[in-house]
This record gives structure tokens, sequence and C-alpha cells, in this order.
């Protein structure tokens, strides 16, 4: 490096009386084994915390981009200006839902250790930031979902068994087997086919919202993606074009605290929130506790109606916390601590709704116990039905032409040909006419 | 042919309500080409608007958008600047319909100024199909003439799949004869520049025989098309000139008619020559033709390096190295 500056050398050594720069690499509070100390999450009082008006500058989002909006107390009943006053059957069917959900990732997680499917991913914990969070929004507004927003279909009422028609990737599959499990798709259910690309449905989903006000349509548009993805240029990106066009469109960012193995703090969260990130682009920032169902319906809520009004997009972060392991090929014990999940300073969302339906006189232990029984017979029955289209590696799939349909509209010459080898392969390969994989 | 692309948008712009142009300065000021201008002005902002500098914002929120039932045609300003959105290229408009089984398309035409040639150094001269022709889901189209520009990007604005529309920026203004120092003759004097008013459309993946000839086969698209044209006129070869038009979907049954009539076969293309979109054309003429090859088939390209700046014709594949090229295939 002759042509460098002299006291700039790139192994370091001599530098004179200037300090020697240091590094600093993320590190979570908590490995293996380690005592589990949650006092340094600052947990405030619920109900506590100012509600905007929904037409407000985003700048008056400010001091919630810090806070935590927060409305079922520790008397599980509901506080302050966020509560969505709900009456007691949608807080019956959110509970249901959840409950639903809860017994669907129970079973699906078996089916894959059992060797019906190759990958499942559970919600656990994590269910109020997608299934109230959805009940918020009309059913046709557009959802752009990540990987763990399972809920928001069993809310809209899709059927279980093409849940796991697709989990399975058997002859019901409508996704001819392509998808990894998991990553559905319903267009009559509004909800967008999820990417195993991280963060790339967030311009997606401003780009539909911007669709719809091009066209005058009233619809909107959510999405969701992981804290961690939030690095990806694609969500900031779409953080610049929502704020620009003042986009009908509302930007989830689930913080569960880990990304596979690698706690929040790789992507930024030891400096600021995620909500914060709103602020800089302009865009208006909830900060929500993502345990507490009725926060979470409420700040959709407040959201949706900004967007609505074309007063504005929004970035709603829900501080949650991932029960289970990342998927069914992930092993949190070996990352981290066990009690962090008992210790969780926020709690469950089911159990909080339900205690907060048993303070308001609405629910009892006889009747969730009934419910919890019924979800997990529904389940059940829908995944004798599924399976009886196959379960992954049987052969009961979609035949083999199908993998070369929809790449294009038209079949053009080169995959004709392709098609063509595959089934002559076929009968070479698999003489006794399915392929065990 | 800039107007002739200007004039395949504004046909598109009004007689369909869902298409959309966006793109780095192509609202108001209608392009750094002034591919889009007037645009705006005809059919308002919403329809026709400038985007923040975010090419994978840009793609992402077409792909969104395409979702919704429109019909965006982004500008990428230079193909060079296409790389930031290619994730949202390859794995989100390519692959939608695939992985939703056709619940959801991406119907997007994503045009971009590309090639060399116009001293624009290493970022703003790059010819990128060869990326686009190997992913599966996406369609890749490079016009020769003002005609094709217009009736071929009506197409690709109309097809419901994504669609790359590459434009050979040495050509805008006219054709070009692979002399750096030869004047370009201006469309609006050549034979070529011949643009009916309307709406018409050319299908993609109909390759376009420039000239008849028997000696021997020369595969090109975009600008090379010209320069091998003159190369071949001057040398007095009697060339089969196919221009490829789109290299996906590729009209496989002209390339294998002409190079079985003439036995010979040259591939002509800007962009670098290692897995290059001509590897693919020669290993297809070879296991196609290869009984009615006299000659092996020969690839002119341009060279393995970033694109220079000062020795930007040293670079280039012109005249000199596909004549080169010609003399040794004829002499075998």
């Amino acid at each position: 490096m002759a042509d460098g500056p002299s006291d700039n050398k790139q192994s370091g050594g001599e530098r004179g009386n200037k300090p020697a720069l240091q590094l600093h690499v993320p590190e979570p509070h908590y490995r293996p084994g380690d005592k589990v100390d949650f006092s340094h999450v600052e947990v405030p009082e619920a109900g506590r915390q100012p509600r905007p008006d929904e037409a407000c500058a985003a700048r008056e989002t400010e001091a919630l981009c810090y806070d935590l909006v927060r409305v079922l107390g520790e008397d599980y009943r509901a506080h302050g200006p966020w509560d969505p006053k709900l009456d007691a059957d949608t807080l019956r069917t959110m509970l249901r839902n959840f409950a639903l959900t809860r017994a669907f990732d129970e079973r699906m997680f078996r089916g894959q250790r059992q060797g019906k499917t190759s990958f499942y991913m559970k919600c656990t914990g994590e269910e109020a930031t997608s299934i109230a969070s959805s009940m918020a929004l009309a059913s046709d507004d557009m959802v752009f979902p990540s990987y763990r927003q399972q809920g928001i279909l069993i809310a809209r009422g899709y059927p279980l068994v093409e849940m796991i028609n697709q989990i399975y990737s058997n002859r019901g599959d409508k996704l001819k087997g392509r998808q990894l499990p998991i990553m559905y798709s319903s267009r009559e259910h509004s909800f967008f086919s999820i990417s195993g690309n991280l963060a790339t449905q967030t311009p997606q989903a401003v780009g539909w919202a911007m669709a719809s006000a091009i066209k005058g349509d009233s619809r909107i548009a959510a999405t969701w993606v992981g804290e961690g993805s939030t690095a990806e240029g694609d969500f900031h990106s779409a953080c610049t074009f929502a704020t620009v066009y003042n986009a009908p469109v509302i930007l989830n960012v689930i913080n569960n605290q880990w990304a596979i193995s690698s706690f929040s703090g790789f992507a930024g969260a030891e400096r600021t929130t995620f909500a914060a990130r709103a602020l800089g682009y302009g865009l208006a920032g909830l900060r929500v506790d993502g345990n507490d169902p009725l926060a979470c319906y409420a700040a959709q809520q407040w959201a949706a109606n900004r967007a609505r009004a074309n007063a504005g997009p929004t970035l709603v972060e829900y501080f949650t916390y991932r029960a289970e392991g990342h998927s069914t090929s992930d092993d949190p014990s070996g990352y981290r601590s066990a009690q962090e999940r008992e210790e969780w300073p926020l709690g469950d969302p089911v159990m909080r709704l339900k205690k907060h339906l048993m303070a308001l006189g609405e629910w009892d232990e006889q009747r969730d116990e009934a419910m919890d029984a019924e979800c997990a017979d529904q389940v059940k029955k829908a995944t004798k039905e599924a399976e009886k289209n196959g379960i992954l590696g049987h052969g009961l799939h979609h035949p083999f032409r199908t993998m070369f349909e929809d790449v294009f509209e038209e079949l053009p010459w080169h995959l004709k040909e392709q098609s063509e080898q595959a089934i002559r392969e076929r009968e070479t390969k698999f003489p006794e006419g399915l392929p065990k994989q | 042919m800039i107007e002739a692309i200007n004039d395949a948008l504004s046909i598109k712009l009004d007689q369909d309500p869902d298409v959309i142009v966006m793109g780095e300065d192509v609202g108001y000021f209608g392009g750094v080409f002034r591919a889009t201008a007037g645009l705006q002005e005809k059919y308002g902002k919403t329809r026709v608007f400038d985007t923040p500098i975010s090419e994978c914002g840009i793609i992402g929120v077409a792909v969104g958008m395409g979702a919704y039932g429109l019909r965006p045609v982004p500008e990428i300003q230079f193909a060079d600047y296409i790389y930031p959105g290619l994730d949202q290229l390859i794995s989100e408009a390519a692959r939608l319909r695939y992985r939703s089984a056709a619940e959801y398309i991406a119907p997007l035409t994503v045009r971009s100024p590309f090639g060399g040639g116009i001293f624009g150094g290493q970022t703003h001269s790059q010819s990128p199909e060869a990326i686009f022709a190997h992913v599966s889901g996406l369609k890749t189209v490079i016009p020769s003439t003002p005609y094709d520009a217009k009736g071929l990007l009506i197409a690709a604005i109309e097809d419901n799949d994504p669609v790359i529309f590459f434009e050979p920026k040495r050509i805008y203004n006219g054709p070009f004869s692979g002399y750096y120092d030869k004047p370009v003759e201006p469309w609006k004097k050549h034979e070529d520049s011949v643009v009916p008013e309307g709406h018409y459309s050319i299908p993609l993946g109909k390759a376009r025989k420039v000239i008849e000839g028997e000696e021997l086969t020369v595969l090109a698209y975009g600008t090379m098309v010209h320069v091998a044209r003159a190369v071949c006129e001057k040398k007095g070869v009697d060339a089969d000139i196919v221009d490829l038009r789109t290299i996906v979907p590729l009209d496989i049954e002209a390339i294998e008619a002409s190079v079985r009539k003439t036995g010979r076969c040259l591939i002509v293309h800007e962009a670098t020559r290692t897995s290059g979109f001509g590897a693919e054309l020669s290993a297809l003429v070879t296991e196609r033709c290869f009984y009615h090859l006299e000659a092996p088939v020969e690839r002119v390209t341009g060279f393995d390096t970033p694109y220079p700046h000062s020795l930007e014709w040293a670079y280039f594949p012109g005249p000199v190295r596909i004549g080169e090229a010609i003399d040794k295939i004829l002499s075998e």
C-alpha cells in the first residue's frame, strides 16, 4: 500500500496517539443456561398511551414510536383511549381464531415430525399480531404476509383442508406442489402468495396500494415482515415509496426478538425501536404490545382508518416473542435460554384474551376446554380429509406435466421438449408408476 | 427509434387505462433519453410518474401493481442499474405465476436502454441480457429497428408475462455500421424507419430475416444486427442475417432453417463472451444442426472485461472482429 496514507496501515500497528477503533458485535442478553431477567424491558402501564387523531401529522406519533401501546392491564380489563371496545361476540371469535390456529400449529408440527411433510412454522406466542390485527381490516383489504401469518387465513375462513393440502404438497394442493409448506396463496381471500425471499412483499404491498389509489378503489393493503428482515433493502424501498406517494398501506413489523438464531440486535434493535424507523421516512409509527390482542387490533384499526382516509401510511411494530423455534428445522435451545419463554414479561396472547373474556363474565373454563377440544377435533378431521389427497412423497401429487405449466402463460417450445423428456424419464425412473420422493 | 417507443407507450396508455408508466425522470421531464416525453402531460400524473431512485422499489412496486391488475411499464434508466432490482425480477416477477399456480401474475414490461457505443463507461454500457435469459419465467426482447421497437413494445405490454425490453441506445437515433467515427445515418432517412401510425404488434418469439443469403447465417440482435449487416455488405458476403428480436422465447425454427440452408453460423452480440447468450445459441445450433454444419460455429462478442471508457472502441465488437470471424468460417 505504498500509495496509501502513511498512518493508515492496513494491518493496524502504530497509530500515534489516536485511539484504536473498536467494532461492536451485538450479543443477546441470555444464552443457553443463563438465568433470565427481563427487567430491562420497559412495560408501561396499560391505557396510559395517548391515541392521536388518525389523520394527525406523522410526527405526532413520535412518542408512540418509543412507547408501547397497551390496552389489557394486569387486571385483564381494557384501559385507556386505545380500547377498541369490541363486543363479546367479536372477542370470542378472536379467541376461537387463536385457539384454532394454535391447534392447527400443534397438529402440523406433529405431522412434520411424523414425516408427512418437509417443513412447518408455528406462530405460537405471536397469534395476536396476525389474527387480532387482520380482524381490524376489511375482508377484501389485501394482505402481503410473511411466513408466520397463517392466522390471517384462519381468521378469514380459508378452509383448513386447503391449508393442509398445501402443507402436504399433495394432489389437492391448489399450488400444484410447487411451494414450500406454509407458503400459501389465496386470491379469493385477498392473501398474497408468500415468498421465501425476505421482505420482497413489502414494496409489492406498497405497489398494490398505489394501484388501488390510482384506480380510485377503497381497498387498502397491509404487509407483515419480521424485525430481522427490516434490514433488507426492499423494506427501505417500501418505506420510501409508501411515504412519497402517501400510499394507503400498513407496514407491520413483527419484532419477535429472534431471526432464527440472530437476536433483534442484528437488525439494529440496540440503538432504537423498529417503530422509530417510521420517523425518518415521515411515516406514522406505532409500537404495540404484540401479546395484547386488543392493542394489536386497535393499532391496526387506527392505521387502517388513517390509510382509508388518505391520511397516510403507518409502520406498526409489534413487540412480541417467538415462543417456539423458527421452524421445524430449528432448535432454539442451541442459542437462547430456555427460560426466556417462561419469563417473557408480556405473557401469552391467548391466555390474556381468555382471561379478559372471563373478567368480563363472558367466558369460563368449561367453555374454554370445550372450545379447545372442538378446535383439535376440527383440525383432526381436516387432516384426515387432506390425507386422502396424499402426503409429501407418497406419489399422490400433481401430474408431471404440471411442473412445466405456469412458467409462462403459454408453453414455449423448449418447455414442451423438456416436459416430454420428464414424462419419458418417468417410465424408467419409476417403473412401478409412482415416485417415492 | 425513440419516437417509435414513445408512440407505442402513448398508444397503450390511450387504449388501456390499466397501463402505468413509471421510473426515474420519466414524468415531467420525459426521461433522460426522452422516451416518455409528453406522456405525463397527456395522461396525467397518476398514469405517468417519476419514482424514487430505487430499482428494487420500482420493480417491487410494479409487481404489486401487476398483482392488483394493472400493467405497469417501469423504466430502469440504464440497464447497468437493474441489478438492485434483480431479486424482485428473478425471485418475484418471474415466478409469481408459477408459485401461485396462476392466481397472481406480474404483467410488467421493464424498459431499459442497454449496450455501449456512447462513451458511457462501465456503468452506462452493459448488455446484461444473458442474466435474464437464464431466469425461468422472464421474456427478453431486444428490437433493432423503429418498426420493431413499436410493434414489440406493444406486444410486450399486452403480454401477461413479465418482459424485459432492452433498447439498444446506440441506435436510438439511427442505425450504425460499427465504425465509431462514421456518422450515424438518421432513422428518418433509413429504409427501416417506416413506422405505421396506430396500433400494431409483433409476436414475441418470431425472428426477422434482415437479408436473405446462402453463404453464411448470422444470428444477431439489437445494435449488432446493423454492424453485421454493414460488414457483410462491405465484404460482399451472401449472408442470411437473422435478427432474433426476442431471445426468450427464441425462434428456434428460424435459426434451424437458416443454418441448415447455409451450413455456417456466426453469432454476434455485444455482451461479454463467457456464458453469454451466444454460448446458448452456439450450443443449440450444434445440437440441432450439427450434420448440416460445414464449419465450427463462431462467436463475436465483447471482451470479458468491464466496459472501458477511453478504450471503448477497442472493446466494441466491430467490423474488424466480425470480418475476421467471417473469413475464418468461410475458409473452412
